[in-house]
């Protein structure tokens, strides 16, 4: 199996090289907002909005990237993936392809915002920890919806809202995570909980999401 | 009726639960006769957790199996829960607008019990954009999962964690009722075990109801 999602992995990566489609209009959308919420707040932020925009922002970019995955081939090549390759090894080598495209996003989203709306961050470790948790819960959510909404006709839409109420554990965890680290740069109680807790959400989406996905595979 | 023996019973418990209810003592605490509100307002969120419960099974059973008779059921129950749960949110806000003055605070465990809700609603928007009834029942099938474990943190494991809440059962304490005194005890869990009881005869009323539909629907097509 390790074989199958290796080059199934590949082959998503050497894709995306080929165009960039996905990752330049993830870069442009999240600069365009960016700098909208410069232009709103008019260089003076606090802490608190810095850290709320970021995450909303982070938020709305995941939600694109992602349902990109799955609709970029046509049904008809999803037929020969499915003869090739078991279900699991399609959904583990997805998932993994939208954490590594996720972390990207996450990493360029805060470049951006360090860039024009200044650096407030005090724990830059416990910080980093909540962008890799955060990148990689998100990337598990929305692989799953991705897959779930592209059965059906309404793509975006769809997407859209079956994401956002599953995100919502997720996104208040990681900004209070965030929030501790703008202000300490110790791991405080209170910070081990919510890591705790972002780590236990994401392994049990991950493992929901390699038992459900065979079902929803078959056509 | 079929099966009436856990009826009656629950219309029996239900009259005990509504006339010793507003009967008993109660203690005395800073809010007063509106304490009373715990055999309904708890009762309304034990009986979506019933149902939801009876929903997930379904689904479960439907991935497992393939007959479209467990998907109709996990449709039904979803129905009815989403029922109970804005019953729910309706007896908590009446009761929040006498204890804290406002009909919603900017509390962890209501936020949470409303997304939850707004899974459910997701799930009933999701079953009607598919129009194929076999991919509707798998697709539906793979997101109440998910919904129902979503309910579960949001409603079991965040309320646990944060420390201030203004609902009760913050810090280590049980999110639906703390400490409770004795007397009230004995009218709680009768009110509770047959609000559940009533909730699961709704589902049962329903899941027959929309069978004789498909089958009227069916004989017409034919």
């Amino acid at each position: 199996m390790w074989n199958e999602i290796k080059a199934l992995l590949y082959k998503d990566i050497q894709m995306e090289l080929r165009q960039k489609y996905a990752i330049n209009s993830i870069v442009l959308y999240v600069f365009s907002t960016v700098f909208i919420t410069y232009l709103s707040f008019q260089g003076d932020i606090d802490s608190h909005s810095w850290n709320v925009m970021f995450w909303i922002i982070l938020l709305f970019a995941s939600v694109n990237a992602a349902s990109k995955s799955f609709v970029q081939e046509r049904p008809a090549r999803h037929f020969y993936y499915y003869s090739l390759s078991a279900p699991q090894s399609v959904i583990l080598s997805k998932i993994i392809y939208n954490s590594i495209m996720m972390f990207l996003v996450v990493l360029i989203t805060f470049v951006v915002f360090q860039l024009f709306l200044g650096n407030m961050i005090e724990g830059s470790l416990l910080f980093f920890a909540s962008l890799v948790l955060g990148s990689l819960g998100f990337a598990s959510t929305l692989t799953m919806v991705a897959a779930i909404a592209s059965r059906s006709d309404n793509n975006f839409a769809l997407m859209a809202i079956l994401s956002f109420p599953l995100m919502l554990p997720f996104l208040l965890a990681l900004m209070k995570l965030s929030g501790i680290a703008l202000e300490t740069s110790d791991f405080t109680m209170e910070a081990y909980k919510l890591l705790g807790m972002v780590f236990g959400l994401n392994l049990i989406v991950i493992m929901l999401s390699y038992i459900l996905f065979p079902y929803l595979w078959k056509e | 009726m079929k099966n009436y023996w856990y009826k009656i019973l629950s219309i029996v418990l239900l009259l005990y639960a509504i006339l010793a209810g507003f009967t008993i003592q109660i203690p005395d605490t800073n809010i007063g006769d509106t304490l009373r509100n715990v055999f309904f307002h708890v009762g309304m969120w034990f009986a979506m957790l019933a149902v939801m419960t009876a929903s997930f099974t379904s689904s479960i059973k439907f991935l497992s199996s393939g007959k479209m008779e467990h998907d109709l059921k996990a449709n039904e129950a979803v129905n009815v829960g989403v029922y109970f749960g804005i019953l729910g949110i309706i007896t908590g806000m009446l009761w929040a607008t006498f204890t804290w003055g406002e009909p919603w605070a900017n509390d962890p465990h209501l936020n949470g019990a409303a997304v939850s809700l707004l899974v459910y609603f997701a799930y009933l928007v999701l079953r009607s954009a598919v129009p194929d009834d076999e991919k509707r029942a798998r697709i539906s099938a793979v997101y109440n999962i998910f919904a129902f474990v979503i309910l579960l943190v949001f409603v079991g494991v965040l309320p646990r964690l944060s420390v201030d809440t203004l609902h009760p059962g913050s810090g280590d304490g049980n999110p639906a009722f703390g400490d409770m005194d004795a007397t009230m005890r004995y009218v709680f869990y009768p009110a509770l075990i047959g609000w559940i009881m009533l909730s699961l005869w709704v589902l049962n009323l329903k899941v027959r109801y929309k069978r004789i539909e498909n089958f009227i629907e069916e004989k017409e097509l034919d």
